[in-house]
């Protein structure tokens, strides 16, 4: 059973002069939750840690085009999704949504005004089975909206609800609609998800992982459904995921997003062909592909995405970077990092002598520049180099500036990094010190 | 029943399986009969060898990974032969088999979190797993043990005395493998063991389960619905489909000549970087109260044949190594004769779009 993929404007769009016009705008877009402190701060009314869910994305997305939101958890993709429909505060910056009737600017509206704005843009959500109320026959859940918003009822609500889920495939409608959602195949359940969120016809949907929970027999019939509206509604499309397999397929442009930042954005095929971004590539190298001819890669970004409330100095990649320079923000945080990766590879007697040496590495979790090893200098400077000798290609080594004994302790200093900003680098935009503006 | 025992390819006059599952049957019990979820199942597991178990949902992976272990919920019952080390399982007591747990089988679980007590040290897990399974051991051999674990998993040894909630999501993970396999099982059955962590973590933990050999003589059921971690991690690969294994055989082979119109039809639904079209397979699993006669899968089959539906194909050796049931794949390769009735297309009844799982 294969379905043709309908040519859809991305390689066409490239060459014409004219754009379809912008439909939705973020400008330095931040939304941050604060942490909950301890309560006795609270009590004082100290101010708690923040995370930075988002921090300055400015995006533009054009009528009838499918914008993938590609990261790992805690990128800030969902935070995005959300921010875009009014369900995520913003901390700065602002959304703007472009209508015929003018610009209305999503950040700034009230609650009621954000109900209003539903008829325009909807979401479909991971889980159908928690999107949709378990005492609600399908029926009702895909006529909620309009009677929420008081656009029909009775026989025309009757008659759209037959229209929106012969739409989406759930036919013979007598069969399906009179079902709750425990009667359901997951499948259909989101099928179900999708009728109720184009029932109001909107002009932009936000789908936000709508594949992931399913089957894998059904994702690609799910996805194709998707596209498939999407053409025939004049849909414009936000599909955050963390597959950049379905993301290829579906998407015309594509944002790696990464600790809340765009990294990366361009058109797919671009981003596929020539990934530019040392964290696009990993993405790309790690996908487990059913190829028994390619074996499990090597050189794999290590550790995980780091605490958000506390964001790498630099660029914040830089930690897992393969490719990493010097000016990428090296700090005290990488050197305890380094230490304990050290210690993976050593001997249990070894390990213990050498962290007896070096004493407690807490000092060091707060992010600076300037890193000071306690224990006798010479031996510590010794252990360094040992370090370094075993792996002179660990990148951290070039954000070194000095490594001297002051006041009897090792301190070392690291170059102050830079935090790059999104440049355009061929026909993508990058953020990363690798490429650097190219008027510049 | 000969042709049911299966024999990796080119290393059949190797040693002794360490595991030899046949005919292995499960089912629970329900108010409209008994569910079939393993129905069946026939396999060798040679030492230190990596079997991936393959399947949509609902299919008896689960089921098949924990009826191994013999960890089946009350209401389960099981039938058919597992020998371990020359010791039918299946037959033994509840208490001896206890005892084989944990210290010979091991299972790594999907959400490490759950597994792990928020209020004990990794250290104390670690000394709690040992001092059950080898009584006496001592202090300083726990310690050197433990921490030779978290090497083999990159654990820096400074996290030795922390608490769970203070690793991420893919330590933890890393944390319960290294706990399953301090105590250094024969064999372990992994269910899902990367499903909730992200791209980059899972394709870590990838590396190390396929390089587990070189420092462990464990095997691994690898339980998974990702069909690109098995052509990366593993050595030979189960399909199964509603509770049968429909082929069996070395995962490259598999994965580039399938010989089970299912295998084939799984991997062209699966979206990968070289997906040019979206395909998916009709209609969803059966329901295993009433299976569908004949072979399961053929009112889902586009290759279905007359004989599909009348007869269950035996699982056969097919000339490229691999076993399978199906028909199709006997009738290609010459393995049996069918009359030109038989052979006649299957009229499939009309699926309706959203008849899926």
């Amino acid at each position: 059973m294969e379905l043709a993929k309908q040519a859809r404007g991305a390689e066409s769009r490239e060459g014409q002069p004219d754009l379809p016009p912008v439909v939705l705008t973020t400008a330095d877009l931040s939304v941050h939750y604060a942490l909950q402190g301890s309560a006795l701060a609270r009590l004082f009314g100290m101010r708690s840690a923040t995370v930075k869910a988002l921090d300055g994305v400015s995006l533009e997305v054009r009528r009838g085009e499918v914008l993938g939101l590609v990261g790992e958890s805690g990128s800030g993709k969902t935070t995005l999704g959300r921010a875009v429909l009014g369900l995520a505060p913003s901390a700065g910056g602002s959304i703007t949504y472009h209508t015929d009737h003018g610009d209305q600017v999503v950040s700034e509206m009230s609650r009621r005004q954000l109900r209003g704005l539903r008829t325009n843009l909807q979401m479909v959500f991971q889980d159908p089975t928690a999107a949709l109320n378990p005492s609600m026959t399908i029926r009702e859940a895909v006529g909620h909206p309009l009677v929420i918003h008081k656009i029909a009822r009775g026989r025309e609500l009757h008659q759209r609800v037959n229209e929106a889920l012969e739409r989406v495939g759930l036919s013979p409608v007598e069969r399906f609609a009179p079902k709750y959602p425990s009667d359901l195949s997951g499948g259909q359940k989101q099928r179900a998800v999708i009728a109720r969120a184009i029932i109001l016809e909107p002009e932009v949907l936000v789908a936000d992982e709508p594949v992931s929970m399913l089957d894998m027999s059904v994702r690609a019939k799910i996805l194709q459904l998707m596209l498939d509206l999407q053409e025939e509604l004049g849909l414009t499309y936000l599909y955050i995921t963390h597959d950049l397999a379905s993301a290829k397929y579906v998407c015309d442009r594509i944002a790696i997003m990464y600790l809340g930042r765009v990294v990366e954005i361009g058109p797919t095929a671009e981003i596929f062909a020539n990934p530019r971004h040392p964290y696009t590539k990993a993405l790309l190298k790690a996908i487990p592909e059913p190829d028994p001819t390619l074996s499990v890669p090597r050189d794999l970004p290590r550790g995980e995405i780091p605490d958000a409330a506390v964001p790498p100095l630099g660029c914040s990649f830089h930690p897992r970077c393969p490719e990493a320079v010097a000016q990428c923000g090296w700090e005290s945080r990488d050197l305890r990092a380094l230490l304990e990766q050290h210690w993976t590879r050593r001997e249990p007697g070894t390990f213990e002598a050498e962290q007896d040496l070096v004493g407690n590495l807490d000092a060091l979790d707060t992010p600076s520049t300037t890193a000071r090893l306690a224990g006798d200098p010479v031996q510590v400077g010794e252990l360094l180099e040992r370090i370094r000798s075993e792996d002179p290609d660990e990148p951290l080594w070039l954000g070194v500036d000095s490594i001297g004994d002051v006041g009897g302790q090792v301190q070392v200093d690291f170059r102050d990094g830079v935090d790059p900003p999104l440049r355009r680098a061929g026909g993508v935009d990058v953020a990363c010190v690798l490429y650097p503006d190219q008027d510049a | 029943m000969s042709e049911l025992i299966d024999v990796a390819a080119g290393e059949g006059l190797l040693a002794e399986p360490v595991l030899s599952v046949r005919d292995l049957r499960v089912w629970y019990g329900t108010d409209r009969g008994p569910v079939r979820a393993v129905d069946g199942v026939s396999f060798d597991l040679q030492r230190g060898e990596i079997l991936g178990l393959v399947g949509e949902s609902g299919c008896g992976k689960s089921t098949l990974g924990r009826g191994l272990l013999g960890l089946l919920p009350d209401g389960a019952a099981s039938d058919g032969e597992l020998f371990f080390d020359g010791t039918d399982l299946l037959s033994l007591r509840p208490r001896d088999f206890n005892r084989l747990r944990g210290s010979q089988l091991g299972m790594i679980f999907q959400e490490p979190l759950t597994r792990l007590n928020p209020l004990m040290r990794i250290s104390e897990h670690f000394s709690e797993t040992l001092k059950v399974h080898e009584k006496g051991i001592s202090k300083e051999e726990i310690k050197r043990r433990s921490l030779e674990a978290l090497r083999v998993m990159g654990i820096p040894p400074t996290r030795f005395r922390a608490y769970p909630h203070e690793f991420s999501g893919g330590m933890r993970q890393r944390l319960m493998i290294a706990l399953t396999l301090v105590v250094r099982p024969a064999f372990v059955v992994a269910d899902e063991p990367t499903t909730a962590l992200d791209v980059l973590v899972e394709a870590q933990i990838i590396r190390i389960l396929h390089d587990l050999r070189a420092t462990y003589d464990t095997s691994l059921i690898l339980i998974t619905h990702n069909l690109g971690i098995v052509a990366e991690a593993c050595d030979r690969v189960a399909v199964m489909y509603a509770g049968k294994i429909v082929e069996i055989g070395d995962a490259r082979e598999v994965f580039s000549h399938p010989q089970h119109s299912y295998t084939r039809e799984l991997l062209r639904s699966t979206i990968s970087l070289r997906t040019t079209g979206l395909n998916y397979i009709d209609g969803a699993p059966p329901d295993l109260v009433e299976p569908p006669s004949g072979c399961h899968f053929h009112p889902r089959c586009p290759d279905a044949m007359t004989v599909c539906v009348q007869t269950e194909p035996e699982p056969r050796v097919l000339p490229n190594g691999t076993r399978a049931a199906c028909w199709a794949a006997d009738l290609r390769s010459d393995v049996v004769s069918l009359s030109a009735e038989d052979r006649a297309p299957l009229v499939r009844e009309e699926i309706a779009v959203a008849d899926e799982a």
